[in-house]
C-alpha cells in the first residue's frame, strides 16, 4: 500500500508550511545580524545579548514565569479536586450544572472572562498586579487540568480506593496514598499544560494586570505596536522553545503512562 | 479420643460472630437483599453461593462497610456495626480484581494496612515477613504486580488482606481469574491457611464445586433470599427446595402427587397407568399434595433386567449417552416421556459399551435414594 501519495506529501507540506513557516522565519531572523528585521546580514547570536541587557524584558519574563509557576500549581490543585468530585461525587444535587460550569471557560471567549475579571477585581478593591494575574490565570487554566485528570479518573479502577479504605485509611490517605500516586502523571500533564496556557496568554493577562507587573507577551506586543525590533524575535525565539519543551514533556509524560498501562493491562489479560 | 467436629452452628450455647438481623438493601426500586436473617460462626469458612445478581455481593459489600443496610441491622462479635465506616472495622476484604497497588511493591502492598495502623518498623517487617512465609512469595518482595504471574497476584491480595490479622476476611470471587488446574489448588491452599490463621472466612461464588469444595457451610441465595444454609453435604444430598437441589450438581426432578403410605414413606404419582415410586422423607405430605422427588443421577443404576429387589424400577429407552470419560450419564426416557439421568463410573476400560441408543433398559432406585420435596 502506497499511502505516502504524491496528494498525501503535499498536503502534508502545505499544511505544515501554514503551522510553521512563519515560526521558521522568525527563528532564522531572530539570528540575523542587522537590526533591520528584513534585511538579512549573516548570522549572528548579537540580539540575544542585548535581550539579556534589557531591564524591561527580563523583569516582564520574571513576572511571567512567577505567575505561570504559581498560577498552574493552583490550577492543577483545583482542578484536580473538582475531576475527583465529578468523577466520584456520584450523583449529588447540581452535578450537571457543576460540570457545565467547570468545562465552559473552555469555549468561553478570553475576552470576557478578561473583562468580568477586571470588574471583579475592581469591584472588590483588588489592585492589579501578580496576584491578579495569577488569580486569572488559575481560574481559565483549572477547567484543562480538570478534563486531563478526569479523563483518567474514568479509567481508575475504584476498588483500589476501596482496598485502601478497607486497610484502614481514611478517605483523603486514599487519595493521597493510592489515587494520587496512579493519576500522577495525568496531573503532571494538566500541570505542564496550565504552565504553557499561562506563559503565552495575551488577553486575560492585558485585562488584569497592572501597571506594577507586566508579562512578556503584554511587553511584546505593545513593543510591536513600536515596530519589530530583532531583540523580540529572538524573545520569541526563546518563548517558543519553552513552549515546544512544555507541550513535548506533556504529550510524553501522558504517552509513556498510557504505554505502561497498557503493558500492565496485556500482563494482566495474559494470566488472566 | 473422638475428634470433635466442627459444627458451631448445632451448638445452641455458642455466640454467632456475624448476626444478619432480618436485613433489607435496596438500591431505587431494585431490592437486592430481602430480608435476610443468618448467623456465621468463629472460624467458620462460609460460602455464599448463588447466580450473579443474587446479592451475595451486595451482603460482602456490607460486610466490609461499602453498603449500609436499608432496613435490619449487622451484628460483629455482639456490635451493630452500621455506623462504622469501613477503615475502623476489623475486618478486611480481598477484591474480586485484587485491587492490588499498582505502584507499590509486593511487600509495600502487604505493609499498607499495618503502616496505617502506625506499628513500630520491625513489627511491620516481621508480620509482612511472616505473611510472605505464609503464601510463599519470599522471593517476590520486591516486585511490582504487573511483574507476577496471575495466580501470584492471587496470593498477594490474599497475604494484605490477611495482614492485619482480621476477625473477618471476605473474598469476593477469589478465584475467578484463575485457570481450572490452578483453581483446584488454590482452594486447597486457601482452606489449608484459613486453618493456620484461625480466621473465618466469609467467600462468595457462582461456582458450586468450589463452594462445596472449600465451605464449612454454603449458603445458596437466590433473588436477594437464602434459600438454604447447610454443610456442603447437606446441601447436596438432602437440598430443601428445588431450586437448591437443581443450582448444585446435577438432578432428577420427577413432579407428582403424594399418597402416605405410613413409616414415613409416600408414593409420588408421577404418570397416569404407572407404578407409583416409593421414597422415604422427614417432612409430611398430605394426600394428594403436589411434590417432586429429586434425585442425583448417580443413585440411579441401570440395567437389562428388572431386578429382583429394587424398591423403585422403570423401564424405559436410552435416549442419549453422554460420555465423560470417568462417568458415563445416560439419558433414559420413561413411558410417559419423562426423560431420567442414571450415571454410572466408567470403571473399567470399555471395549464395549453394555447399552446403547434406543435400547430398552431398566432403571431402578431404592426409597432413600431422593428426596421429596414440596417446592
Amino acid at each position: 500500500m502506497n499511502r505516502l501519495s504524491w496528494f498525501n506529501v503535499t498536503a502534508l507540506t502545505f499544511g505544515f508550511a501554514f503551522l510553521y513557516l512563519p515560526m521558521v522565519i522568525l527563528v532564522i531572523y531572530s539570528f540575523n545580524a542587522s537590526k533591520l528585521v528584513t534585511v538579512w546580514a549573516g548570522f549572528s547570536t548579537r540580539w540575544y545579548g542585548e535581550l539579556l541587557r534589557n531591564d524591561a524584558f527580563l523583569d516582564a519574563a520574571w513576572v511571567t514565569i512567577k505567575v505561570a509557576v504559581v498560577s498552574s500549581t493552583f490550577a492543577t490543585v483545583l482542578g484536580t479536586m473538582a475531576a475527583y468530585v465529578l468523577v466520584r461525587g456520584g450523583r449529588f444535587l447540581g452535578r450537571t450544572l457543576f460540570s457545565g460550569m467547570i468545562y465552559a471557560p473552555l469555549v468561553m471567549p478570553e475576552v470576557i472572562t478578561g473583562l468580568s475579571l477586571l470588574l471583579l477585581f475592581i469591584g472588590i478593591g483588588l489592585d492589579r498586579g501578580v496576584m491578579t494575574i495569577v488569580l486569572a490565570h488559575t481560574t481559565f487554566s483549572m477547567c484543562y487540568v480538570s478534563v486531563v485528570v478526569s479523563s483518567r479518573l474514568v479509567t481508575f479502577d475504584r476498588s483500589l480506593e476501596e482496598a485502601a479504605l478497607d486497610l484502614g485509611c481514611s478517605s483523603f490517605d486514599a487519595f493521597r496514598l493510592v489515587t494520587l500516586p496512579i493519576i500522577a502523571p495525568a496531573v503532571i500533564s494538566g500541570w505542564l499544560l496550565a504552565f504553557t496556557l499561562s506563559l503565552d496568554d495575551l488577553v486575560i493577562a492585558s485585562f488584569t494586570a497592572g501597571p506594577s507587573a507586566t508579562t512578556l507577551p503584554i511587553k511584546i506586543f505593545s513593543a510591536v505596536r513600536l515596530g519589530v525590533s530583532p531583540e523580540i524575535n529572538a524573545l520569541s525565539t526563546i518563548m517558543i522553545g519553552i513552549v515546544t519543551i512544555g507541550v513535548i514533556t506533556a504529550a510524553l509524560v501522558t504517552k509513556r503512562n498510557s504505554l505502561r498501562q497498557q503493558q500492565e493491562e496485556q500482563a494482566a489479560a495474559r494470566v488472566a | 479420643m473422638a475428634e470433635t467436629i466442627f459444627a458451631p452452628w448445632d451448638d445452641p450455647t455458642e455466640k454467632p460472630l456475624i448476626r444478619f438481623r432480618n436485613v433489607t438493601k435496596r438500591f431505587g426500586a431494585f431490592t437486592a437483599i430481602d430480608d435476610l436473617t443468618l448467623d456465621i460462626f468463629e472460624r467458620e469458612f462460609f460460602a455464599l453461593l448463588g447466580p450473579s445478581g443474587c446479592g451475595k455481593t451486595t451482603m460482602m459489600r456490607m460486610l466490609a462497610g461499602f453498603e449500609t443496610p436499608s432496613e435490619g441491622t449487622i451484628e460483629l462479635a455482639g456490635q451493630d456495626i452500621a455506623a462504622v465506616p469501613p477503615n475502623k472495622r476489623a475486618v478486611n476484604m480481598m477484591f474480586q480484581s485484587y485491587a492490588l497497588f499498582p505502584h507499590l511493591s509486593v511487600y509495600d502492598n502487604i505493609a499498607f494496612g499495618l503502616r496505617r495502623d502506625s506499628l513500630p518498623r520491625a513489627d511491620i517487617d516481621a508480620r509482612v515477613g511472616e505473611m510472605l512465609k505464609l503464601t510463599r512469595l519470599e522471593k517476590f518482595a520486591r516486585r511490582k504486580p504487573h511483574q507476577i504471574s496471575g495466580g501470584q497476584r492471587q496470593r498477594v491480595a490474599l497475604a494484605r488482606s490477611l495482614a492485619k490479622a482480621p476477625k473477618l476476611l471476605l473474598l469476593d470471587e477469589p478465584l475467578g481469574a484463575l485457570d481450572a488446574k490452578l483453581r483446584q489448588a488454590t482452594q486447597f491452599e486457601l482452606m489449608d491457611i484459613q486453618e493456620k490463621t484461625g480466621t473465618t472466612f466469609v467467600i462468595v461464588t457462582h461456582d458450586q464445586e468450589e463452594a462445596m469444595t472449600v465451605a464449612s457451610r454454603v449458603a445458596v441465595m437466590d433473588e436477594g433470599r437464602v434459600m438454604q444454609v447447610a454443610t456442603p453435604e447437606r446441601i447436596y444430598e438432602a437440598p430443601e427446595s428445588v431450586y437448591v437441589a437443581d443450582f448444585i450438581g446435577d438432578v432428577n426432578i420427577v413432579p407428582g402427587t403424594a399418597r402416605a403410605v405410613g413409616d414415613g414413606l409416600f408414593q409420588l404419582n408421577w404418570a397416569e397407568d404407572t407404578v407409583p415410586f416409593i421414597a422415604a422423607s422427614e417432612g409430611a405430605f398430605s394426600e394428594g399434595q403436589a411434590c417432586h422427588l429429586a434425585i442425583r443421577p448417580e443413585k440411579i443404576a441401570i440395567s437389562a433386567e428388572r431386578p429382583p429387589e429394587a424398591e423403585n424400577a422403570v423401564h424405559g429407552k436410552v435416549l442419549d449417552i453422554a460420555y465423560l470419560g470417568n462417568l458415563s450419564t445416560y439419558h433414559v426416557e420413561l413411558p410417559g416421556g419423562q426423560v431420567i439421568k442414571a450415571q454410572t463410573a466408567n470403571t473399567r476400560r470399555i471395549s464395549r459399551r453394555s447399552f446403547t441408543w434406543e435400547d430398552p433398559v431398566w432403571v431402578s432406585w431404592t426409597k432413600t435414594a431422593g428426596v421429596l420435596l414440596d417446592q
